[in-house]
């Protein structure tokens, strides 16, 4: 189907064609024939955000419950520059998007205009791809090949830089044609002989783990449905990283739960001393892998991912397999049920009674108290509350952000929104609000920490023109809690401005905003207020005062391996354990 | 690899020279994208480059010599094709037959038992005379880059005033396109 029309228009109709229900966006001068045409129509809804970085984490949260593309659009200089964190997290988190972004007529380009800036200059390392569409003629091929390249192989976000001029200009539309991309052919099927390779390598392995990511959750519930029959055939343990969470029941038995720098002691254990290690769909970054030197020394390693770049590139491996996690396991299923390899049953077991004395020190474990409220606790409670419940979690970053992926369990993808890679404060609660967008109906609770909060605050006036009845749950200790944490166990206790100062009132600012504010620092009273949280159908503020001194553990402080953990009850001589090398990391 | 604080096991692995031909889309900005790749991720170039080659098909080549440990090799590798505009990345290197050659513009000024000297040097090293004055030279020399490194280090003394050198344009030997 091709028509006439102005490149605004294109736009619009090629945001439909592609299924886009929800656009995240803000206007300004570049995009205001874009935004005339949004006018127009009804099919696509607008959110007005409050500043762009909450459109592309909006958008973030939207596309990663969904699976869907998240659509951003907004205008040149200001709103592309403001854009930027939020596509930096999406590229890091392999999050699909396609942001629109207004650009001065291609005339005054180089010019110097009024915001005017080198959009695609500018956000060439953050994306990955971007467009400068300089004629009308090129403009319904790029808008198409954007989603294509937006969520096939690896997903990632693309910007479109469009001119004004070009979206005043008029020419032919077509709609999404099933063309192959001339350079851009991700590949997803991986290859026969190394899956079969890998089947064999974990029919022989006695002491075996499964290290799962983002990458599963990318792959569709499908892959995740896949994962469990595979982990449930082999009946081996299994670990996730925090982007991982979700594709695999975090209440199930062989759920050793998250790896890593504040992961368990069981699942940190069993990667250091594993035989074999299958990696699907995660990427061994530094959270992970602690010293590298050190890391699974014993183990064979199968790395499972859809990005070539990713293999070897910090861990060598033994078996890779390039493809699309959903695909590789399907054949790795298939592999397994023809050759039906013999598990040392004896071995396994060993491997598992291991696990238990490891299990046994139950690493997550805290002081509880009567007085204050411990934010373990905190997310306790809430996880009890929300039992049952259609629920989403997102997250701000830090202590809390922590605490959260270590006691909420999850029996679904899609159901955690969190900023990993990038560990952008400010992400909850826009995040939180594209979820909503996505599911009006479910509950949307942001984890929060008092600081990350302060970032993005103005998005709750976001979630109150739209009736989204968001939940920000902060866990208050009036510290940058993991500043804070560093800075005790790395430099003597100088808490260098890590403290919140002259920090709002939550309760009185919820009220100012249009949403409902909920004080609670007893321990006591602590379920009740849950309780009138969830009931409210409102955006909520919940201020959850806890104690200000608690740190998170366990952790493997930087510079040292998965089996130099240090835990809470080792507080004291905690600045013993990082040596000076230690401190130069992150 | 150096994108990460942590020491690495691989960190000891020796560095190799690689050239690498890049099958790129002629399109604005895909330079920028190989050589933002290269300065973002901490990699190294030696001699980089770039010019058209078939003007239907809009493709351009670019030769990059590059050094790094056979990780970071690969990892180079494997960046550039995920870079949506590349067609393909081929490592000269390792298919073994790599022909590279390099041109140069060099500027010598002299009179006397110098200037002859140098164009005595510069016929055997066959190099052109493309300019010259009463007191000067300018000669064009192809060749590998070390050739053109020892030309160069002998007119030094000769009365070397500049040089202006291509970069390596490379392609495989036999009759298959790389």
């Amino acid at each position: 189907m091709s028509r006439q029309m102005t490149g605004a228009e294109m736009v619009i109709a090629a945001l439909q064609d592609q299924g886009v229900e929800v656009l995240f966006g803000y206007p300004g001068g570049s995009v205001l024939p874009i935004y005339d045409e949004i006018f127009k129509q009804e099919k696509i809804r607008h959110v007005l955000v409050r500043h762009e970085q909450g459109a592309v984490h909006a958008a973030e949260g939207y596309a990663r419950s969904t699976g869907k593309v998240g659509a951003v659009l907004v205008t040149s200089g200001p709103g592309a520059t403001n854009a930027v964190t939020g596509l930096t997290d999406a590229l890091l988190d392999s999050i699909p998007l396609v942001c629109i972004t207004g650009q001065v007529p291609t005339h005054l380009i180089g010019n110097d205009a009024f915001q005017e800036c080198d959009t695609v200059g500018i956000t060439r390392p953050c994306t990955k791809h971007n467009w400068l569409v300089k004629r009308i003629e090129d403009l319904p091929r790029i808008l198409h090949e954007a989603f294509h390249v937006a969520k096939s192989g690896r997903p990632g976000p693309v910007v479109i830089d469009i001119p004004k001029d070009v979206q005043f200009a008029t020419g032919t539309y077509h709609g999404p044609k099933n063309i192959q991309h001339k350079t851009y052919r991700p590949k997803v099927k991986g290859d026969m002989d190394a899956i079969r390779h890998a089947v064999q390598m974990i029919g022989k392995a006695h002491r075996p783990i499964f290290y799962t990511g983002g990458g599963v959750i990318n792959s569709g519930p499908h892959a995740s449905q896949l994962l469990r029959e595979l982990v449930k055939t082999t009946g081996f343990p299994i670990t996730s990283t925090l982007m991982g969470l979700g594709a695999y029941p975090g209440n199930d038995e062989q759920f050793l739960g998250m790896l890593g720098m504040h992961g368990t002691l069981e699942a940190n254990m069993a990667m250091h001393e594993s035989d074999l290690i299958i990696c699907v769909g995660a990427r061994f970054d530094d959270r992970i892998t602690g010293r590298l030197d050190a890391f699974a020394p014993h183990a064979k390693k199968i790395h499972i991912d859809i990005d070539p770049s990713s293999i070897n590139k910090i861990i060598k491996v033994d078996v890779p397999i390039v493809g699309d996690v959903g695909h590789v396991l399907e054949d790795m299923i298939r592999v397994w049920k023809q050759t039906q390899p013999t598990i040392d049953k004896a071995a396994l077991q060993k491997w598992w009674d291991k696990i238990a004395v490891w299990r046994g020190r139950k690493c997550l474990a805290y002081r509880a108290s009567d007085e204050i409220i411990k934010p373990q606790y905190a997310i306790q409670r809430l996880q009890e509350a929300v039992k049952g419940k259609d629920v989403y979690f997102t997250t701000e970053v830090g202590q809390h952000q922590m605490w959260a992926a270590q006691f909420l369990k999850f029996d679904e993808p899609n159901r955690w929104m969190t900023s990993g890679g990038l560990g952008t404060m400010g992400y909850g609660i826009p995040a939180a609000v594209g979820v909503q967008m996505a599911h009006p109906g479910s509950l949307v609770i942001d984890i929060a920490g008092e600081a990350s909060v302060m970032m993005t605050m103005q998005e709750i006036s976001t979630a109150v023109q739209y009736r989204l009845p968001i939940k920000i749950f902060i866990l208050n200790n009036h510290y940058m809690g993991m500043v804070r944490q560093w800075q005790e166990l790395l430099h003597g206790g100088r808490y260098s401005e890590s403290y919140s100062e002259a920090l709002p009132d939550f309760v009185k600012l919820a009220d100012a905003m249009g949403g409902v504010g909920i004080r609670c620092e007893k321990p006591s009273e602590l379920d009740a207020a849950i309780a009138e949280m969830i009931a409210v159908k409102k955006p909520v503020i919940f201020d959850c005062v806890v104690d200000p001194a608690e740190n998170c553990f366990p952790m493997i402080p930087s510079g040292k391996a998965h089996n130099e953990m240090l835990f809470g009850e080792a507080v004291e001589n905690i600045g013993d354990v990082i040596d000076e090398k230690g401190k130069m990391l992150v | 690899m150096n994108t990460t604080h942590y020491p690495s096991a691989h960190i000891f692995q020796s560095p190799e020279t690689h050239t690498l031909s890049v099958v790129v889309d002629n399109e604005p900005g895909v330079l920028a994208r190989v050589v933002g790749l290269f300065s973002g991720r901490g990699y190294n170039i030696e001699s980089l480059t770039v010019s058209e080659t078939e003007h239907e098909k809009h493709l351009s080549r670019i030769t990059i010599v590059t050094t790094g440990t056979p990780m970071v090799i690969e990892q180079i590798k494997n960046q550039l094709d995920r870079l949506v505009p590349v067609h393909r990345v081929v490592d000269l290197t390792v298919s073994g037959k790599v022909l590279a050659r390099e041109l140069a513009l060099i500027k010598v000024k002299g009179k006397g038992e110098a200037r002859v000297e140098a164009l005595r040097l510069g016929d055997a090293f066959r190099a052109r005379v493309v300019d010259a004055t009463t007191e000067s030279f300018v000669f064009e020399i192809t060749g590998k880059s070390d050739k053109i490194d020892e030309f160069v280090g002998l007119m030094g003394p000769l009365g070397l005033v500049e040089y202006s050198r291509t970069g390596v344009a490379a392609i495989s030997r036999g009759p298959e396109a790389s």
